[in-house]
């Protein structure tokens, strides 16, 4: 898949945005005035952010609000009405321990309202079959986990990012190695798509048009095994390994170092879930 | 739940449809023109016509693209720059005319053979022949001789009809078909119905071409033959046939000159001539009586196993003569499998597959016939397999033969003119010898003494001036192409930059991209455009060009003289060249200006038609000078060929209203035209639609519609006499006779029995150093350049790769992306490769004419068909390499001149990635803005 | 809207003939041309006359080649326009209700006025059968000609999908699949019509009908001819007792 700018930015800092959400709703670490003013503030600006971002993938931003009425069947829409609740949910929990009031039910509700979202945003990429890669369980998990090593980074919590920070290499890693066969395992090919394999081996000869067309550009993009395999490594380093040294470095000096670190490392992540991620419709231009 | 959103399912897309005729092939279709508010919206296949019933292809459907072309030139130009340069100023029509007149009058008054007229893939052709005639240059032809003039010969030759587009397979009860080096062909959508039609009876279709895509693709059967090698085949077919016995003797007898008398002695003065009576006419042996009589006299069964001694001369019948020849071994399957490049088993299953079906499914149609000879016939009884072969076997330097080897095919089995075989489309059949034989006396301020093209009976119908040089400047007719019928458009420019025969003064064409993909040697043509002699004149004085749109060929242009669209103009298909008929009906049709231009450009005829007044060319004048036609709607509609007999049969002036075939010119008869949806149909009455040579309703319907003045029935010729002449002269025998140096290749390719040799270039290049055969085929998507200009098709292709065989590919390390150096005798082209496994193993090839000059066609100059588009005519020479004889053949068919665009051999080697196909060339100034964005 | 009806009253769809397809694009620019007129946003092009044109086509012709043990390659000419699945992801994943398959016929469209351009449908779909129009930004698919085949401001005789009028070769066939008697139903029973990707759970209607054996002769001994003489003394005997024969 096209991996879009406004797609990693979307899910990559709403997903840290509302990481960050869940810890505050859980009171850890328990903010007030200023200081929880301040922690909404990179919050909201996070998850908001991501939002936005995602209104600069639609060709008609102008009718965004259309998005809110298909919550019956689709995740987009789900995940348009769960961030609305969540940042409402939140906002109105952060406003009051702005003013001092701390409702503990009320911070868990949005804590759950933003994992929710979470899931949501995952949910539009795991439940497309099309994209074997991303028709998967651990899909969800691992967006949940990242957004919550992301926030729990964000939040300075130590020991909690840590182990977040494990959970979520391994599952990424995990993700790889079933991802890596997901699209052979999904029992589509180029024969299942054509009808033909009874004749033969069947390859692209000519594709319908020798420039590009939406379809192309959009769902085939076709990254080196060896240049993947390099990002990974990137990716992993700044996301996980750098972000676990600083945390881990004798006397704390460098854990403000670890958020920014994994955030990057996220985005190197998430460019490569897209990049890497194949559409079966691939599979009918012969580009793999 | 919100309810179903309503959809509009009664859109108008249109207040008006406007029938007439599609442009962008060779096809003519009947469009349905949608207008709304006079502007042109939908393009949609007209139900009604003959050609499509409805159907269209993929550049017809997309007209409106090619009607609102950034291309299209808008006013008159004339040169600034360079030649070749692109710089241009716009004048007025008067300008142009005047200008056009100044180097023409001069001419036409001293030397007429110094203007030069060719036109490209014309549709008016008896229009523009009429024009060059009464201008009086021998020097005319249209793209024929380019293009598929060996089918168009060897055809009219054999049986007076050819596949190009003088018939067609019977689609309705054929049950096996033969397809020959067909990618498109020009019937393209009449070709796709039939075979539709095939497909839903189930009908066996054998394919044979070195590649498998489009039709080739759908075949039941492939025949991957090496290119070149078809006559071989053919002829190992022939073998494997007369073997067996499986001939249809009947037929041979009856309706060809099989059993003609032969003069067989090698020392005599007519050998190889038909032995013949006082009176001229051919003679056989009749079986009834065994006496000599006329092949085609009353009552006569001409033995085929006849003889007769007489004079001390042995004559013997052209069919034993077929016979000793094709029995011969060295056309058994074993011997010519592996030089075909296909197995000798494939061979022979295909024969008895020919066999099995034309003689154990043999269908009877109860229709009683009377044939020349006045026998009554109570059925008509055909042999259901036909053939068709277009530029796969014509564009080969030995494509006449191969050609007449295919023809001689079908009829030992006798499907032709039969049902289930291969129908004539009216006017054809029609012989060679009921043609015209070729005019090239050029008189100072007199037109031509008739047609310029024809085809020729022997050695005194060639085209030589008295001295035995050509007359014409493309030497068409002489002894390099004797049966030259066509012309040859691809060796103008190279003998005029050559002053080889004569130098001339103004080129004039219309309608051919000879500056690009028309012409082999491309960039050696483009020099020779713009070629200057010593004093640093151009070596061509003028050229003047009519066309549509921004070519490559414009910008060599010294005046362009704009053009309209197809749809802004009236255009007659007529009877006169090439219509759009049937085997079951006549039809001709009209184009009308369904559009009205918005620049100032005018149709090329009516220019013509004005240039004709103001040069007071015989027949566009009156007694008073005044001009003759209005415009070219007026010539349609008053224009006589011969009394009663004009350009369109419909809707003509009879004793009692209208009369359709012959009658008078009638004045509102385009009118009728456009009330009948453009076209006009006359049907081929039941009892005269098969056997048309020889059926006598049928010639009486002929004769009744003006195609002939008397009926003219004709025998087909297995043996071609007028072949056998042109090897009597080359052997040294008769008044007329060839330089010596062409007395050889003469001997080796003029037999009158169909002959296999392999293509002359083979003979030029080394087969071990260039082993790769290069092919182009036309994309169903394509029209040669003018598709590039078209936003929709140039989507489809707008690159060429080439596509290389699978051991090639693999020899070579190739993977998709990379570029090779491709190299023949002539040149090199460095190009991006694709891989292909239903390929020959020793062909590559490409889609033909994708590449563009930069600045052409008001594309952006990084267009991709600008720089990684190519053309594999930069390898093809026009004139073979030299051979230490100091002599240049023209890389043609050495018996009609057909250019052998398909007979190149190439070698390829791998080349780091480029960016761009070589060779660049630079660009040209565009005279029409570029094209806009987003649309 | 954006859930799938329980059923369709009918289930109108091509039927695409993979024996006969000839490859001809005609399909694709009839498709184009009529689309480009009869939508009123039309169907665009950007960069028409430029490096990189690209528009929105709603039809479009695959050629797969196919390499056989046994037999020669081949080449399979494969159009591929919408296949108004009966479980369509196209429309479940779409937010805004854009998207839907009418309850009468099958067909799936897309409301324009109702579409934010997120790209969802196409991701959804497997077959590549939706594209974003490169101006109007929002997506287009076939609509089954939905504003021919009941237009009654066409003649009678034209009221099927525009690439059905058009196909040269007689590759495309329109109708109603879920009606047995219909002509595309005996066709897609007569030539063992298939889905494609039936993995994907998306219940295609249109079907693709098989090509039929090819070069299936090939190494079946079918009789060869007889030879009647051996050589050409023989063949002139054979000669003068056919001739006496007719
Ligand atoms: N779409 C479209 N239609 C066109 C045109 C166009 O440009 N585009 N051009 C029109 C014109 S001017 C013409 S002349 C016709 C030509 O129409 P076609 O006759 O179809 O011409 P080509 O496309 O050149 O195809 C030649 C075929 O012959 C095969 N071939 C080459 N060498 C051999 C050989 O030695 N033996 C055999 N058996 N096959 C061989 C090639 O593989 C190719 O398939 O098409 C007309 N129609
Ligand atoms: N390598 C290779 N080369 C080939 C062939 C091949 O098979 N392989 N095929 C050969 C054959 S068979 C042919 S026929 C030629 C075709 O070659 P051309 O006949 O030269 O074909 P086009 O490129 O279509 O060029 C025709 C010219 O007519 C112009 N034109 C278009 N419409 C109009 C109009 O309405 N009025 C006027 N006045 N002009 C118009 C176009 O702009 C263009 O400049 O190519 C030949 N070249
Ligand atoms: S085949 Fe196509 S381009 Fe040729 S006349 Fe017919 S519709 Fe036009
Ligand atoms: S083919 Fe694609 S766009 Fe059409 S209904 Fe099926 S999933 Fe939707
Ligand atoms: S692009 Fe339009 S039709 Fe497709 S899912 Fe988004 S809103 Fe729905
Ligand atoms: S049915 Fe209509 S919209 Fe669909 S592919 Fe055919 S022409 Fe295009
Ligand atoms: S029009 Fe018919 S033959 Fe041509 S590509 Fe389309 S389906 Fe195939
Ligand atoms: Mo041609």
């Amino acid at each position: 898949m096209h991996p879009a700018r406004s797609l990693i930015l979307f899910t990559v800092l709403s997903g840290q945005g509302f990481g960050l959400l869940v810890f505050l709703g859980l009171g850890t670490p328990e903010v007030e005035g200023w200081r929880a003013f301040a922690a909404y503030a990179l919050a909201f600006a996070l998850a908001g952010g991501g939002l936005m971002s995602s209104a600069f993938h639609l060709g008609h931003p102008e009718r965004a609000l259309k998005a809110f009425r298909e919550w019956r069947t689709s995740w987009l829409s789900r995940e348009a009405w769960l961030s609305v609740a969540a940042l409402s949910v939140n906002g109105l929990y952060g406003l009051c321990l702005m003013l001092g009031l701390r409702i503990a039910p009320l911070g868990w509700l949005g804590a759950l309202l933003a994992i929710a979202t979470v899931v949501a945003t995952s949910m539009i990429y795991a439940s497309l079959r099309t994209v074997p890669r991303w028709h998967r369980p651990e899909v969800p998990v691992l967006f949940v986990a990242l957004a919550l090593s992301g926030g729990a980074l964000i939040a300075g919590q130590r020991w909690l990012g840590l182990s977040l920070l494990l959970i979520g290499a391994g599952l990424q890693l995990f993700a790889w190695m079933r991802g890596d066969r997901a699209l052979a395992e999904s029992g589509t090919s180029i024969h299942s798509a054509t009808g033909l394999g009874m004749m033969g081996t069947v390859r692209s000869l000519e594709a319908p048009h020798t420039g590009e067309n939406y379809l192309t550009r959009e769902m085939v993009h076709v990254v080196g095994r060896k240049h993947a395999a390099k990002l990974r490594a990137i990716g992993a380093a700044l996301a996980f390994a750098g972000p676990a040294f600083f945390l881990l470095w004798p006397g704390g000096a460098t854990v403000f170092l670890a958020a920014p670190f994994h955030l990057l490392g996220t985005c190197v992540l998430r460019w490569l879930f897209f990049a890497q991620a194949e559409h079966v419709v691939g599979l009918y231009y012969g580009r793999r | 739940m919100r309810p179903e959103p309503q959809v509009d399912t009664q859109v108008r897309i249109s207040d008006e449809v406007r029938k007439t005729t599609c442009y962008m092939c060779a096809c003519r279709c009947g469009i349905d023109v949608h207008l709304k508010d006079g502007k042109l919206v939908y393009i949609e296949g007209n139900r009604d016509h003959p050609v499509n019933k409805g159907v269209l292809c993929a550049k017809g459907s997309a007209g409106i693209m090619q009607v609102n072309s950034p291309a299209r030139l808008r006013a008159p130009l004339r040169r600034v720059g360079p030649r070749g340069s692109g710089e241009f100023e716009e004048i007025s029509w008067d300008e142009a005319l005047d200008l056009a007149v100044s180097w023409m009058k001069p001419l036409r008054d001293t030397a007429p053979e110094k203007l030069v007229f060719f036109t490209g893939r014309d549709q008016s052709q008896s229009f523009t022949g009429y024009w060059a005639q009464a201008f009086g240059t021998p020097n005319y032809a249209a793209h024929g001789g380019f293009c598929s003039v060996n089918m168009a010969a060897a055809g009219i030759y054999t049986m007076g009809g050819a596949f190009w587009e003088f018939g067609e397979p019977d689609w309705d009860r054929t049950k096996l078909f033969l397809l020959f080096g067909v990618a498109e062909d020009h019937a393209s959508n009449p070709m796709k119905l039939g075979l539709s039609k095939l497909k839903a009876r189930g009908v066996k279709i054998i394919s044979v071409n070195p590649i498998r895509t489009g039709y080739n693709a759908i075949a039941d059967e492939w025949v991957g033959i090496t290119p070149g090698t078809d006559g071989l085949f053919v002829l190992s077919l022939i073998h494997e046939l007369l073997r067996s016995g499986k001939i249809d003797l009947d037929y041979l007898s009856r309706y060809t000159n099989a059993g003609v008398l032969i003069d067989c002695d090698p020392k005599s003065e007519t050998e190889g001539l038909f032995l013949r009576d006082d009176e001229g006419r051919p003679l056989c042996i009749d079986r009834k009586t065994g006496k000599p009589a006329p092949l085609d006299g009353k009552a006569v069964r001409p033995d085929l196993a006849g003889s007769l001694r007489r004079a001390g001369i042995t004559h013997r019948t052209a069919f034993q003569l077929l016979a000793e020849t094709y029995l011969s071994d060295d056309y058994a399957p074993a011997k010519v499998a592996k030089r075909c490049g296909i197995e000798a088993n494939q061979i022979r299953r295909i024969a008895a597959d020919l066999a099995r079906t034309a003689f154990e499914e043999a269908i009877t149609l109860d229709r009683p016939w009377t044939d020349f000879r006045g026998e009554r016939h109570k059925t008509m009884t055909g042999r259901p397999v036909s053939m068709h072969a277009m530029r796969g076997v014509s564009a080969h330097s030995n494509g006449f033969q191969t050609a007449r080897a295919i023809h001689v095919l079908q009829i030992l089995l006798g499907s032709v003119e039969v049902p289930g075989g291969f129908r004539f489309k009216p006017p054809y059949p029609k012989p060679a010898h009921a043609h015209p034989v070729p005019h090239h006396k050029a008189t100072p301020g007199a037109p031509l003494g008739g047609p310029h093209l024809g085809y020729p009976q022997g050695p005194e119908h060639l085209a030589l001036k008295d001295d035995g040089t050509p007359s014409r400047i493309d030497k068409a007719f002489s002894w390099e192409n004797p049966l030259s019928a066509h012309g040859l458009m691809h060796m103008v420019i190279a003998n005029a930059a050559a002053g080889d025969p004569y130098r001339i003064d103004t080129l004039f064409l219309y309608m051919a991209n000879m500056a690009w993909n028309s012409s082999m040697n491309t960039r050696g043509t483009m020099e020779m455009l713009s070629a200057t002699d010593d004093s640093g004149d151009y070596t061509i004085p003028h050229i003047i060009v009519s066309d549509a749109y921004s070519s490559e060929m414009v910008a060599y242009a010294d005046l362009v003289l704009p053009d309209t669209t197809y749809l802004e103009r009236h255009d007659c298909i007529s009877l006169l060249d090439r219509p759009i008929s049937d085997p079951d009906a006549a039809a001709d049709a009209i184009r009308w200006p369904v559009l009205t231009p918005d620049r100032d450009v005018r149709s090329f005829q009516s220019a013509l038609c004005d240039l004709g007044h103001r040069l007071s060319l015989p027949g566009f004048v009156d007694e008073d000078g005044a001009p003759r036609f209005a415009d070219y709607a007026d010539y349609i509609q008053t224009h006589e060929r011969r009394a009663g007999v004009g350009p369109l049969a419909g809707w003509r002036i009879g004793a009692k209203g209208y009369a359709h075939g012959r009658g008078e010119p009638n004045g509102a008869q385009i009118d009728s035209y456009i009330a009948n949806g453009g076209f006009f149909t006359a049907h081929v009455p039941d009892e005269a639609a098969f056997f048309k040579p020889w059926n006598a309703a049928y010639q009486d319907w002929a004769v009744e519609m003006g195609f002939y003045d008397r009926p003219e029935p004709y025998l087909f010729q297995l043996y071609v006499e007028p072949l056998a002449k042109f090897r009597l002269a080359a052997s040294g025998r008769g008044t007329r006779q060839p330089p010596d140096h062409l007395r050889a290749p003469i001997l080796a390719t003029f037999h009158p029995l169909p002959v296999w040799y392999p293509p002359l270039s083979e003979g030029f290049s080394d087969p071990v150093e260039y082993p790769l055969h290069a092919l182009t085929q036309r994309p169903m998507a394509m029209y040669h350049s003018w598709g590039s200009q078209n936003a929709w098709l140039r989507q489809i292709h707008g690159v060429n790769p080439l596509f290389v065989p699978t051991a090639v590919w693999q020899a070579h390390g190739f993977k998709d992306g990379d570029w090779a150096r491709v190299t023949s005798t002539h040149g090199e082209i460095v190009v991006h490769v694709a891989h292909m496994a239903a390929l020959n193993p020793h062909t590559v090839w490409t889609w033909n004419a994708i590449g563009k000059r930069k600045g052409a066609w008001a594309l952006s100059p990084g267009a991709p068909e600008a720089t990684k588009g190519f053309l594999l005519n930069h390898l093809i020479p026009e004139l073979l390499p030299e051979r230490g004889d100091g002599m240049r053949w023209s890389n043609s068919d050495p018996v009609t001149g057909q250019a052998a665009w398909f007979d190149l051999k190439v070698k390829i080697e791998k080349v780091d990635p480029q960016d761009e196909a070589f060779p660049v060339i630079a660009a040209q100034t565009s005279p029409v803005p570029p094209g806009g964005q987003d649309r | 809207m954006t859930a799938l009806p329980d059923k369709t009253d009918r289930t109108l769809g091509l039927v695409i003939d993979l024996d006969i397809c000839v490859g001809c694009h005609a399909c694709v620019v009839a498709c184009k041309g009529w689309n480009d007129t009869s939508q009123t946003s039309g169907l665009s092009d950007s960069d028409p006359y430029g490096e990189a044109p690209e528009g929105a086509f709603l039809n479009r012709i695959h050629s797969y080649e196919i390499t056989r043990e046994d037999a020669p390659a081949t080449v399979v000419h494969f159009p591929k326009s919408c296949l108004h699945c009966e479980d369509a992801p196209c429309v479940t994943v779409c937010p805004t209700g854009a998207s839907f398959k009418r309850r009468e016929d099958g067909i799936v469209l897309v409301n324009e006025d109702d579409c934010i351009g997120c790209g969802l449908c196409a991701w959804a779909c497997p077959y590549g059968a939706r594209e974003m129009d490169p101006t109007t930004q929002v997506m287009k698919k076939c609509t089954l000609c939905v504003d021919r085949i009941y237009n009654e401001e066409l003649p009678e005789i034209d009221r099927e999908p525009a690439c059905v009028r058009t196909c040269p070769a007689n590759a495309r066939h329109f109708g109603d699949l879920s009606d047995p008697g219909s002509a595309v139903s005996k066709l897609v029973a007569a030539r063992e019509g298939m889905d494609l990707m039936p993995e994907m759970d998306t219940r295609p209607v249109n079907k693709y009908l098989p090509p039929r054996p090819r070069d299936a002769e090939i190494d079946v001994l079918a009789p060869l001819l007889e030879p009647v003489a051996e050589e050409p003394r023989g063949f002139l005997k054979w000669l003068d007792a056919a001739l006496d024969r007719i």
